[in-house]
């Protein structure tokens, strides 16, 4: 990285520390901590998504899709978080290559579970094996995003599903008195509304999404807790230029101070976002805001 | 081999004791039911071991992070802020290492580099953390009536906590405890991901769990059964804590009384 770096076992103290910190597999690292903020920059609004439908649905008039939306909502409580990240980067994974078998070898004659083994014909194998590594990292990736997408979307569907109902019956029948259908009810009056009671709940959601971020190891994705655990590792001299004892210990004190600072920004920034929200409601907060005001 | 035959094969399987090879061709579902609740041993002893002696560490947080004193408040603050505002996940990573490190100064340290000690002391100091800021909660929101009742009855000091603060702030916080109890459990699954080592293949469930999905490509009968057992535990600990909550409540109407209610709530 830097001209004096060219010898690293003639430098000293501030200098190889510099040299250190910038070699080719920290440079890794630090794309791996633009990985984890990635994933958060898609994974948020997919989960809004997810959970926006998973709400509505909830309080949809039509029987089986109320039950979809319910289930979905109930179905993640009770179960260990961990356990569904494991099981749903399988079970997608298993999934979309079994669509694929079905469409695209469709006079495939052999069962696809063969005991223990999970066999689809050639063309249907996702990524297909001549593909490029980056391929393969991306779809990995994009796995690890639908899935954090999926148990998210649960959990905030739940938080919208509150906040729907929150929302004062007297607006949702003002606006039924005005003559609107209930699909204008719905996007007119109270999607606009719901955000307020929303927030909170949702912020709380956005730091808990922040937390699972470090999961994205046990997805087998290389992401800061991998880097972490392979830098850190004790180095021997013959090896690299750069040997050092087992400095494991320092790269997650590293990763801890990392993640401290990010919640510590995120908790200011939903606090500025919430104080602008209730400006003007008629809410408690919004009453007590217009008091100190004046 | 019949199904008996397994479970006193593998029933003890997580502590060491029974058949040291695990199963590896063949999976029936009795080795996995049986495997697999082998391994909730382990969420169990976490759970409850950590549960009960964070219990006392979280009251201590709660009245410093209450107190007027800076000299408590602020090291309750931090301690809180560290521990909800990072991952688990590396503070399990963190500990192992520092463990690992402190090894080499004294052999004293060798037991917290094994799962029943380390990850103990962090689950241990996380949930006094998480119930610590529930306490806090609980002890703002204990109604003026009650403090201004003991101060009339003269009580100050040891008796005025023991005998008012106390109890109310536990019957105000027992819902939301309620809560961190269920996820606590949830949490020990990540013990055998992070660091430590899960020596002779002695893991938690889900260890076994994702041993068997390893090994069939098929996650769709070992984690069904995972979440049977977590679902099973659940119930376990909402009526065991719905009891002692009613114990809290009794001397309030019905309709005052505050009900446990399950809130989603994931990784920590």
């Amino acid at each position: 990285m830097f001209s004096f770096c060219t010898d690293p076992s003639t430098l000293e103290g501030f200098q190889w520390i510099s040299c250190y910190l910038t070699t080719g597999k920290h440079m890794s690292m630090y794309w791996a901590v633009g990985t984890v903020l990635l994933l958060l920059a898609i994974t948020a609004p997919t989960a809004l998504a997810f959970g926006f439908a998973g709400a509505s649905a909830a309080r949809s008039q039509v029987a089986p899709l109320r039950w979809i939306g319910k289930t979905y909502i109930a179905v993640v409580r009770g179960i260990p978080d961990i356990a569904f990240f494991l099981f749903f980067v399988i079970a997608l994974d298993q999934g979309f290559e079994y669509i694929r078998h079905k469409i695209k070898c469709p006079d495939w004659e052999e069962p696809v579970r063969q005991g223990n083994d999970f066999i689809v014909c050639t063309a249907a194998k996702l990524p297909l094996g001549n593909a490029p590594q980056w391929v393969h990292e991306t779809y990995g990736f994009m796995l690890a995003v639908l899935t954090f997408a999926i148990v998210f979307g649960a959990f905030a569907a739940n938080v919208l599903f509150g906040a729907m109902r929150a929302v004062p019956r007297g607006q949702l029948e003002t606006a039924e008195a005005y003559g609107m259908s209930r699909r204008q009810t719905f996007w007119r009056v109270l999607v606009p509304q719901m955000w307020v009671y929303a927030l909170p709940g949702l912020s709380n959601l956005w730091m808990v999404l922040i937390k699972a971020t470090p999961l994205l190891f046990l997805l087998g994705v290389e992401d800061i807790v991998y880097w972490a655990r392979e830098l850190g590792g004790a180095k021997q001299p013959q090896f690299t230029e750069y040997p050092h004892d087992d400095w494991r210990m320092w790269y997650f004190a590293a990763l801890l101070v990392f993640y401290l600072c990010f919640t510590k920004v995120s908790e200011f920034v939903m606090e500025k976002i919430m104080a602008k929200l209730t400006h003007g409601q008629a809410t408690a907060a919004g009453e007590a805001q217009r008091r100190a005001a004046a | 081999m019949s199904c008996w035959e397994t479970i006193a094969d593998y029933a003890l399987r997580s502590q060491g004791i029974g058949e040291r090879l695990l199963p590896r061709t063949d999976f029936t579902l009795c080795q996995q039911f049986t495997l697999i609740g082998s391994g909730m041993i382990w969420n169990i002893y976490f759970g409850i071991v950590a549960l009960c002696s964070g219990f006392f560490l979280a009251t201590a947080v709660a009245m410093g992070k209450a107190a007027r004193n800076p000299w408590f408040r602020k090291p309750a603050e931090w301690f809180i802020f560290l521990f909800r505002g990072s991952p688990l996940f590396i503070q399990f990573f963190f500990a192992y290492f520092v463990f690992l490190s402190l090894k080499d100064v004294s052999s004293f340290f060798n037991p917290l580099t094994s799962a029943w000690a380390g990850a103990l002391v962090v689950l241990f100091l996380n949930t006094a953390a998480y119930s610590g800021e529930i306490f806090y909660g609980a002890l703002q929101s204990i109604p003026k009536g009650d403090t201004e009742a003991a101060d009339a009855y003269g009580l100050s000091g040891w008796a005025r906590f023991r005998r008012v603060i106390w109890p109310t702030m536990l019957r105000l916080a027992w819902p939301a405890y309620t809560n961190e109890a269920i996820f606590l459990f949830h949490a020990t699954t990540l013990v055998f991901f992070s660091g430590f080592p899960a020596t002779q293949q002695r893991g938690d469930a889900l260890y076994y769990a994702t041993y068997f999905a390893d090994k069939t490509f098929n996650p769709f009968v070992p984690y069904p059964i995972l979440a049977g057992y977590f679902i099973i535990l659940t119930l376990i600990v909402i009526s065991i804590f719905g009891f002692v909550n009613n114990r809290l409540n009794r001397h309030l109407p019905q309709d005052v009384r505050k009900k446990i209610k399950v809130r989603p709530q994931i990784i920590r």
